[in-house]
């Protein structure tokens, strides 16, 4: 079914002839050849496709940790290219969440303080700060390890953990980089229960990089890309 | 604690080994410059100690003695010198500061002991006895004597006893009477190789002196200097004892006497004056006050008087002081590479094993200035462990080389002294030290932070 043939909800990213080049050891590679899509709001969607088609670096963009070598991206409703690199990080703060296929939890932090980290970021009051963070931890079932540190818990903790912390400050959105890839598939299908019930809960809009077919079957936008370019676009009914 | 510092020590605690070597190099740096700076302190609080209580903080002399006079102090004598002291002594804002306040007279001459055919050039320093006892006793930082105090061996009522240098002793054959050790003896006619005629100087005390009775046991030199008018004059001097001086030409030459006795031979008949009068005070920092109003005090009476603290006298104080500070500047750069190169090394490993975890904080919207904040911060606990545990270690090994017994003899001192690193009023040193390491630590660290905050966050996130 193709996602034309009813009107769009409101973006949250727009992508318009955005191309990312750059040097591999002096050879000229193209990521991204020309994209112009938009993903809309609330929505949990995928970006599927072969290894090098350039899923995590449009994933980057996206989350506005790369720069594109040309055309324009909107995320949020605004143009990233504006900003300066400090505003760039702020807003990253404000309004973008990160879930990574390696968990990337500071390690010398317990889980609490990993998830308490992006509201420290945003000079959240001490009161609110600790009521999120309870509340986050207690929803992705975490409660009793809130003082674990990383290397105390199992890959499936970690990733709870993870998308407690990228959740936390309720932003608009959220990119998970192949989330599911570095856990069994028990915890795996855990893991993407739990990304659609609080997807549900707060309305937020998650973007994924994914080859799991497990992940990819819960798709509500599909984008399937191949050498840099978007081959199809599907979208299920919300 | 904030989130940086929680980090920041934690990532500390993380590489326990490696921080800890780097710690210990930073405290080997700090107890070394604290250990150095306290025996620095100590030895120039020493060398001014000995130099006050010999020469006193200030010396009052006529106008042009300090360029021209040595020469001919006769020439320079104070007139009235008397009231000029009194002047001194009763004026308010200078009594306080006042300890002791003594007339002196510089003078040369030739020594000779004409039992043994002996003569040397001398050079001689007339004193008040009993002010020259009192200066001795000054003791400003109150460091310990190693001998036990001797008898005072001038009396203000014996104007004919004296004290020479060890060495004029020797040269002058008086080695057994004064019951000196280690005193070879003068081949034959080699003592007054430097001096004139001992028979015509012999001849001229014998017509000079008045026949007095020897004193019981003391040995009797006779000085001849020529008086302020030019002609030659002698007198006699018991010598009741011999003490070494730091500088052996001084040693050689050295006699201290009465004032009246060298008034006696300066000026003969004429009137007696004081080339200096010597102001100890009793504490040193009163040195620009009182040499401020002295001058004040002297243009208002108008005397053609000048001051002279006893850094001037004695150039080598400050020589010694600029010596070792090139010495503690030298040792200081040395620890400072070392712990430069030890935070830079430390800092540069914990960020290549972090790569990871700034590209993470960074896509959490962390700044590149909070990247190198968080960095900074690891240094600067480093510099502050290390600085403390250094300073700990520094006043540990002082304590125990303050008790050890240790002693050395100083520059232009004789007799040996208690070795001790000061370990009071050295707070100048400590937060120096403490403060310079820390500094430092934290500046290494930013070399390092720099590369990290630098870092593209998608390379950074990529790394493996």
């Amino acid at each position: 079914m193709s996602g034309d043939e009813r009107p769009a909800p409101a973006q949250v990213a727009r992508l318009r002839e955005v191309v990312k080049t750059y040097d591999d050891e002096g050879l000229r590679v193209t990521a991204v050849a020309g994209m112009s899509f938009d993903i809309p709001r609330q929505r949990f969607a995928m970006i599927v496709g072969p290894s090098g088609s350039g899923k995590t670096t449009l994933l980057n963009l996206l989350g506005c940790i790369d720069t594109p070598s040309s055309g324009r991206i909107e995320v949020c409703g605004q143009d990233v290219a504006a900003l300066s690199d400090d505003a760039v990080s702020d807003f990253r703060s404000q309004h973008i969440g990160f879930i990574f296929q390696n968990f990337n939890l500071v390690p010398v932090l317990s889980a609490y303080e990993n998830v308490e980290y992006p509201l420290l970021l945003l000079g959240t009051g001490a009161a609110e700060r600790r009521e999120r963070t309870e509340a986050m931890l207690a929803s992705v079932g975490l409660a009793a390890q809130r003082d674990h540190r990383p290397n105390q818990l199992s890959g499936g903790q970690k990733q709870r953990v993870a998308i407690a912390r990228a959740l936390v400050k309720g932003p608009e959105l959220v990119l998970a980089d192949e989330p599911t890839a570095n856990l069994d598939s028990h915890t795996g299908a855990a893991i993407i229960e739990l990304m659609r019930k609080v997807q549900h809960e707060r309305a937020a809009t998650f973007i994924f990089s994914t080859h799991d077919p497990q992940l990819i079957s819960h798709a509500e936008e599909t984008y399937t890309i191949r050498d840099g370019k978007l081959v199809e676009h599907r979208s299920e009914a919300a | 604690m904030s989130l940086l510092l929680k980090i920041a020590a934690r990532n500390i605690l993380r590489n326990g080994r490696r921080s800890l070597m780097t710690v210990l190099a930073i405290a080997v740096g700090a107890s070394a410059m604290l250990l150095f700076g306290e025996y620095i302190a100590f030895m120039i609080l020493g060398l001014q100690t000995n130099m006050v209580q010999r020469i006193g903080h200030l010396t009052v002399s006529k106008r042009g003695y300090f360029e021209l006079g040595s020469g001919n102090p006769a020439a320079y004598g104070i007139t009235g010198y008397r009231d000029v002291m009194k002047l001194i002594e009763d004026d308010p804002v200078l009594k306080p500061m006042l300890n002791v306040v003594t007339p002196n007279v510089t003078l040369f001459g030739i020594a000779g002991n004409f039992d043994v055919d002996a003569s040397k050039t001398f050079f001689g320093s007339g004193v008040v006895p009993s002010d020259r006892e009192r200066m001795r006793q000054w003791n400003e930082y109150r460091f310990e004597r190693t001998a036990p105090a001797q008898a005072p061996a001038m009396s203000d009522a014996d104007p004919s006893r004296g004290v020479i240098g060890v060495g004029l002793a020797r040269i002058l054959g008086l080695c057994r009477p004064l019951e000196l050790g280690d005193c070879p003896q003068a081949p034959q006619g080699a003592s007054s190789a430097s001096a004139p005629s001992v028979q015509d100087f012999s001849e001229l005390a014998q017509r000079d002196l008045p026949r007095t009775a020897p004193k019981r046991g003391l040995p009797r030199i006779d000085l001849l200097a020529a008086t302020a008018g030019g002609a030659p004059n002698v007198v006699s001097l018991y010598v009741a004892r011999a003490e070494p001086q730091g500088v052996k030409e001084l040693d050689d030459s050295y006699v201290v006497m009465p004032i009246d006795l060298a008034q006696q031979l300066l000026y003969g008949r004429g009137e007696h004056k004081a080339v200096g009068i010597v102001l100890q005070l009793r504490r040193s920092e009163d040195i620009p006050a009182a040499r401020a109003r002295l001058e004040s005090l002297f243009k208002a009476h108008g005397l053609e008087l000048e001051v002279h603290d006893f850094t001037e006298l004695q150039p080598v104080y400050k020589q010694i002081i600029g010596m070792m500070g090139a010495i503690f500047s030298f040792i200081a750069a040395i620890m400072g590479v070392i712990v430069l190169f030890t935070v830079v090394n430390t800092m540069s490993m914990s960020v290549m094993e972090r790569v990871n975890e700034i590209g993470t904080t960074r896509a959490l919207g962390v700044r590149r200035s909070g990247i190198r904040r968080q960095f900074v911060a690891e240094g600067l606990l480093l510099g502050v462990l290390g600085a403390c545990a250094g300073l700990l270690a520094g006043a540990a090994i002082a304590y125990l080389v303050n008790r050890a017994g240790l002693t050395w003899t100083p520059p232009m001192q004789a007799r040996p002294v208690p070795l001790r690193l000061l370990a009071s009023g050295i707070q100048p040193l400590v937060i120096g030290v403490w403060l310079g390491l820390v500094a430092l630590a934290t500046l290494a660290a930013l070399i390092p932070a720099n590369r990290a905050a630098r870092m593209k966050v998608v390379d950074a996130l990529r790394h493996v």
